[in-house]
């Protein structure tokens, strides 16, 4: 009874979707907002994530635009997971990481986007379609974010390993990640991972310790020490998980590491009071560390980068007007005005060219084409970034993601490895 | 006749409701503390007590009786070493804590004369206490830090030529962070109880030609116990089920139990979490026995 019902409901959304699709293509209703418009103000589309994208004036300037309100809750990536998982009525839209959407979407809470429907789905940045930033590139180890990017069909939860029509995220967000250095108090050159595990560091090194990206960095020390040479560090074996927390437990032992940092500001306090010259860190940090006018590097290095993604998922309970006020939502987010904005605070959007023509040609040419910068740059916040003639570290767009050497993971063997992280933990 | 034949019975009956009601009101009187005791306290308890006995199935919790969890709290060299560092930490705290505290209790108590200044001192004693907990923890950090108040201060007065690392980010840093933080905790009880030691057996016991030494072996330290007790009860407590100083104050490289739940607990591992919580709070419960034991506090309340 209640599944004929239900076919029926979908059957007349599907016409009343047409009806609209037709009216588009029209041209009977033209601007931005589609035949919704007139109920769509009172649509209220939940959004949660880990904090990173969920910034209030993205929601402040959604309503603005498209006159729906956007509601943002901002979690710790464990508990974003569990509620992606667990409680699926509780969103609408899911802002995740690639390797949560690795765990979340199996579970059928999330429903993928059809591709048609994405109107900047052809400029997306193909690294999220192939793996391949340029033709020529090589995939990265980890959970490479166009692995999980596809999924066989519409009522499918199962990964495509090649490019279909159903879309699971559109990636949003995404970042190089690689060690922050005092270039002041190193008094040498950093040019390796391992160098966070040289003698002349003793006591002024750090790492994350949050088990799932820290294990990530150490694995990166690890190989460029020569320890051990890993098939797959986003998906390590019992054995390599081993290997690598046995190097770290003898490095702590010897008194390497200063502290241990959970949060982002832990990490900025521990640079800014030179407790640690030489550490693991996120970019907003070095941002933040510089602002206080303390040096501060985000130091590129031979062996690459360890790089992060993060797209928005629908969940499955989307349907009608919702359904359509979220792709409108997601179609508006890759649109350009988001996209800058996340290029001003040093990550990068997904939709380049649109994001492209909300900058100006001078930020352009600093954020994305490593060149010095023209005039002063400015977080979109209007908080001096960086002088004049200052250039990134690491270069343009094309050198940092280019040279990414692993995507964080979720791995087979998690638990274990969380076992044994706790055990480094209280080594 | 026929009033009185009929007032009887109704007396009677009246007087037993009396009766039931006399016997009931100390149970309905207590009702409500059980009742916040059960909703607060008893439930919760029992709930957790429960799901260490539940499955985990990654990210979902599965109704059942396993010991697996058990197994995997007691099958790892982490849980041994890490209650032998927290056992550490509580007992340093606790010898550190219990001389201070019976230290300023005992001048307060026997050697300011005047009720204003013992008042006035023992509120300075307390001043600190208005602040949070958390920002008396965090002020120690630039203080103790590499290039901190206290080490240039040293490097200034040629005390040290190089910054001393130890007092940062050390199991040093954690525990005098506790004697800072939990001191009061046993001045206070110390305090009161000594304030209720009779003068004139101290008078006594110096007539009878005990030395000052004496008196406070024979005197003092026995009617102080039950404040001695309290403290220790408060002060082992508190340290035990720690898990912000130990993180800070280490920098993370140091483990406690309480740390260790909420690392599970972060990761979602609420079973194992469970049945650390368990194991705690029975690792407590024994310790507060055996004080107990040693010392009857109900002598004193």
């Amino acid at each position: 009874m209640t599944i004929e019902n239900g076919v029926t409901r979908r059957g007349l959304l599907k016409t009343a979707a047409a009806v609209g699709g037709v009216a588009v293509g029209s041209g009977a209703i033209t601007g931005f907002p589609t035949i919704w418009a007139q109920n769509i103000k009172n649509v209220t589309l939940r959004q949660f994530g880990t904090g990173v994208s969920d910034v209030n004036a993205i929601a402040v300037k959604c309503k603005e635009d498209l006159g729906f309100t956007l509601q943002l809750t901002a979690l710790d990536s464990d508990a974003v997971t569990q509620r992606a998982i667990t409680q699926p009525k509780s969103y609408d839209i899911a802002d995740i990481e690639y390797w949560i959407c690795k765990k979340v979407f199996p579970r059928g809470v999330l429903q993928p986007m059809d591709t048609k429907k994405l109107k900047y789905f052809d400029k997306i940045v193909p690294l999220f379609i192939n793996g391949k930033l340029t033709p020529d590139s090589v995939i990265a180890q980890g959970t490479a974010p166009h692995t999980v990017g596809f999924v066989e069909g519409q009522e499918s939860t199962k990964f495509s390993k090649t490019p279909t029509e159903w879309f699971t995220m559109v990636p949003t967000i995404y970042n190089a990640d690689t060690l922050g250095i005092r270039p002041d108090l190193v008094g040498r050159p950093i040019t390796q991972w391992k160098d966070l595990a040289d003698p002349a560091f003793k006591g002024k090194a750090s790492i994350l310790n949050i088990p799932s990206i820290g294990i990530m960095d150490a694995a990166m020390v690890c190989e460029s020490l020569g320890v051990i040479k890993y098939a797959d560090k986003g998906n390590m074996t019992k054995a390599e998980i081993d290997k690598t927390i046995a190097v770290l437990i003898d490095l702590k032992k010897q008194g390497q590491f200063r502290a241990f940092w959970k949060t982002f500001d832990e990490s900025v306090n521990l640079m800014v009071s030179g407790e640690v010259i030489i550490q693991s860190m996120w970019s907003p940090a070095v941002a933040a560390v510089r602002s206080k006018g303390v040096p501060c590097v985000y130091q590129p290095l031979k062996e690459g980068y360890r790089s992060w993604g993060g797209g928005l998922g629908l969940a499955k309970h989307l349907s009608g007007i919702e359904l359509e006020a979220a792709y409108e939502y997601i179609n508006w987010y890759t649109s350009g005005w988001v996209g800058a904005y996340l290029n001003r605070q040093g990550y990068y959007s997904a939709v380049l060219e649109t994001a492209k023509a909300h900058m100006e040609p001078y930020e352009w040419a600093f954020w994305m084409e490593g060149k010095p910068a023209e005039k002063d740059i400015m977080s979109p916040e209007g908080k001096l970034m960086e002088k004049a003639g200052a250039v990134r570290d690491g270069g343009s767009f094309y050198e940092r993601m280019g040279h990414v050497a692993c995507w964080n993971a979720v791995m087979d063997e998690d638990k274990y490895m969380i076992q044994k992280w706790n055990e480094f933990i209280a080594a | 006749m026929t009033v009185t034949a009929t007032a009887a019975p109704s007396g009677a009956a009246h007087s037993a409701r009396v009766k039931l009601l006399t016997r009931l009101a100390p149970h309905l009187q207590a009702l409500p503390l059980w009742l916040v005791m059960g909703v607060f306290l008893l439930i919760p308890i029992a709930t957790i007590v429960m799901v260490s006995f539940w499955e985990d199935q990654e990210y979902t919790l599965a109704p059942g009786f396993i010991l697996d969890n058990y197994r995997d709290v007691f099958g790892t060299f982490v849980t041994f070493s890490t209650y032998v560092s927290t056992l550490r930490y509580a007992l340093i705290v606790w010898a550190s804590t219990l001389a201070i505290g019976f230290t300023v209790a005992y001048v307060l108590a026997f050697h300011i004369r005047s009720t204003l200044w013992q008042m006035v001192l023992f509120q300075v004693c307390a001043v600190p206490f208005l602040t949070s907990n958390v920002i008396r923890m965090i002020s120690w950090i630039p203080f103790l830090g590499r290039n901190g108040l206290l080490n240039s201060t040293l490097i200034n007065l040629g005390i040290t030529d190089h910054p001393l690392e130890f007092l940062l980010f050390s199991p040093f840093a954690v525990v005098l962070t506790f004697v800072h933080l939990y001191s009061l905790f046993m001045v206070v009880p110390i305090f009161n109880t000594m304030m209720r030691i009779d003068r004139s057996l101290i008078e006594a016991a110096l007539d009878a030609g005990a030395r000052p030494i004496e008196v406070m072996r024979h005197v003092i330290v026995p009617l102080s116990l039950p404040g001695i007790a309290i403290g220790t009860i408060f002060v082992v407590t508190l340290v035990m089920g720690d898990f912000v100083t130990v993180q800070m104050m280490s920098g993370g490289q140091s483990a406690s139990v309480g740390l260790l739940i909420k690392n599970e607990i972060s990761l979602l591992q609420y079973p194992e979490a469970a049945a650390h919580a368990v194991i705690l709070l029975l690792t407590v419960l024994m310790m507060v026995w055996a004080i107990l034991r040693v010392v009857d506090i109900r002598k004193e309340l």
